[in-house]
Parts: C-alpha cells; sequence; structure tokens
C-alpha cells in the first residue's frame, strides 16, 4: 500500500511527518551531526524502524498489516505520534486535524478491506 | 524571533535527550522475568502423534496467554508484562512443522503478528496492553481454529470494550472474568462459542 497505490496527498503527508523514522529514507537534519544529538538518534530512528519501517510493508502479511494500520490509527488518534519532540523542530511535520482525519480514514479503508 | 525559538527548541531538545537517557536506563534495571514455563511433558514416546505437537505448540501457548489473560481479569500490570514476556518465547518456541505448508504458512502468519502483540504487552501500560490483548487473541482463535486443542476452550465477548468496538477472548472457563475491564466490570460479557 504505502509504496504505490497511496493517494498522493496522503503519500506526501506521510513522507514529512512519518518517513523521517519510519522508513530508510531518513532525511538528517542538521543537528544530527552533533554530539550526544547523533547517538540519540541513531538509537531512536532504529527503535522507530524497528516498530515500523514503510520500506518493509510489502512482506507482511495481511494480518501483520493489519495489527500495523490498527496501531498508526490509534498513535495518531491520540496524538501519540508524530512525537513531541520530532514537531518540536519538524514544524511541517505536525499533522492537522484534517490531516488526521484524511490519514486515519484513509488507514480504516484499508484495514476494513484486509480483514 | 526565529533565533530565540530554535535555541528552546534546541535546549529542550537537550533536557528531552536527558530524560529519555534516564528513562531507558532504568529500564534495564528491571529484575529479569521469571519463566514459569513449567510444561507437564507426559508420554515422549508418541512422537509422532499430533498430540504430542500440540503439547509442544498450542498447549504451551494456550496456557501462558491463559495466565496472561488472568493478569489482566486482575488488572496487574507488571505480572501482565511479565507474561507477556512468557508468552512471546512459547509463540517463539512454537513448532509447526507437522502441518501442512498451507497451515505452516499461515501459522508463521499469526506467530509473527502474535509475537509482536505479546512483546508489545510486556512494555506497555493496562491500556495499551489490553489493546493489544485483543488482536493477541484473534491471533490465538485462528491458531486454535488450525491446531485443534484437546482442552475445551470458550470464546468469550464483551460488547462494551474500546467504545462499544467490542472485544474477544479464550478461556478455559465457562465464568465471564473479563479481562478488558477487570474489576469494572468483571463480569460483563457473554460465551459466544466452546471450542474443543
Amino acid at each position: 500500500m504505502v509504496e504505490n497505490q497511496v493517494p498522493a496527498t496522503i503519500k506526501n503527508r506521510l513522507q514529512i511527518s512519518c518517513y523521517d523514522c519510519h522508513s530508510n529514507n531518513t532525511d538528517y537534519p542538521w543537528y544530527s551531526k552533533i554530539q550526544p544529538a547523533a547517538w540519540y538518534l541513531k538509537d531512536h530512528i532504529q527503535e522507530g524502524k524497528d516498530e515500523l519501517n514503510f520500506n518493509e510493508w510489502a512482506t507482511f502479511s495481511d494480518r501483520r498489516k493489519n495489527s500495523k494500520l490498527r496501531s498508526i490509527i490509534s498513535q495518531i488518534e491520540e496524538d501519540k505520534m508524530p512525537l513531541d519532540f520530532y514537531t518540536l523542530i519538524h514544524r511541517d511535520a505536525i499533522l492537522s486535524d484534517e490531516d488526521k482525519r484524511m490519514i486515519i480514514d484513509y488507514m480504516t479503508a484499508l484495514k476494513d478491506s484486509l480483514e | 524571533m526565529k533565533t530565540v525559538k530554535r535555541t528552546i527548541g534546541t535546549m529542550a531538545l537537550a533536557a528531552t535527550m536527558m530524560l529519555t537517557v534516564s528513562c531507558k536506563e532504568g529500564n534495564k534495571n528491571e529484575p529479569a522475568t521469571p519463566m514459569s514455563n513449567e510444561m507437564h511433558q507426559e508420554s515422549m514416546d508418541d512422537k509422532d502423534d499430533m498430540e504430542m505437537n500440540e503439547n509442544k505448540g498450542a498447549k504451551a501457548v494456550l496456557q501462558d496467554y491463559f495466565k496472561l489473560k488472568d493478569a489482566l481479569v486482575e488488572t496487574n500490570n507488571d505480572k501482565a508484562k511479565q507474561l507477556g514476556t512468557t508468552l512471546a518465547s512459547a509463540l517463539g518456541s512454537f513448532d509447526a512443522s507437522s502441518y501442512s505448508d498451507s497451515e505452516q504458512q499461515e501459522l508463521k502468519d499469526i506467530m509473527e503478528d502474535a509475537i509482536e502483540h505479546a512483546e508489545h504487552i510486556s512494555e506497555s501500560d493496562m491500556a495499551h496492553q489490553r489493546e493489544h490483548f485483543k488482536i493477541l487473541s484473534k491471533d490465538l482463535t485462528d491458531m486454535v481454529a488450525i491446531t485443534g486443542t484437546e482442552m475445551k476452550i470458550y470464546e468469550q465477548f464483551c460488547p462494551m470494550y474500546n467504545n462499544n468496538e467490542g472485544g474477544a477472548w479464550l478461556s478455559m472457563n465457562e465464568e465471564i472474568r473479563n479481562p478488558y475491564f477487570g474489576d469494572k466490570m468483571l463480569k460483563c460479557g457473554k460465551v459466544q462459542r466452546e471450542i474443543n
């Protein structure tokens, strides 16, 4: 899903708000060159990717996709993601209410289609 | 103004880092999970028997699952954390080799998903544990559909969980003890199905 059939607006939103920690395409920021930010980030991004890496999406079973979608939806609904720490610096990563609605609706429809 | 903002941002970043680091260190000091995995291996001579397979796999998984369910009924966060770890390891050692290819694939998908939920349960707060328990219960219900079970299991359902979305679980006892609400609504739910 997240790779090819996703509507452009959603894909774009996910790239800006999620992909730095949840894909192999991390856009490392200026402070990533300064210690201790460097090792902190490395640790954090690894944790993010372990939890969910959009690049691995195609390899997941439908069952697993379903679980991941459920988690994505609940993280966004509860405003747990993107992390405050991340949006503090990446102001453009903040999800507006409309963004949230759009992503949640899309993910929910996708989840229902897998059940 | 922008520089001021950025400076504040950087300071907050540094503070967040220190906090997170200390939290992480703290976690490492948690006591090791006791392995309460004493399975009664019955007769070892019927190795080729399907029942043997169930003892090694589904039965062990279910027993750990039921213990976890009981911890959720008690609303015991720490105990559920420990039992999440125990269950994850039982799921990890599940042996599907005696099943057909398509069943093996299905069981592999189930285990992968269930392990992830069990691991999350081992590191989450109560509300989160219960969210994961719901999907975990679905995974294990699907597992039992393939493996069968020698013990009688009740599939039970509480329609009120998660803003009336509802949540099912498996139990060895017919009597309802609700793992989603604990003593807030201990007896909410009904038996949906008997499996044996």
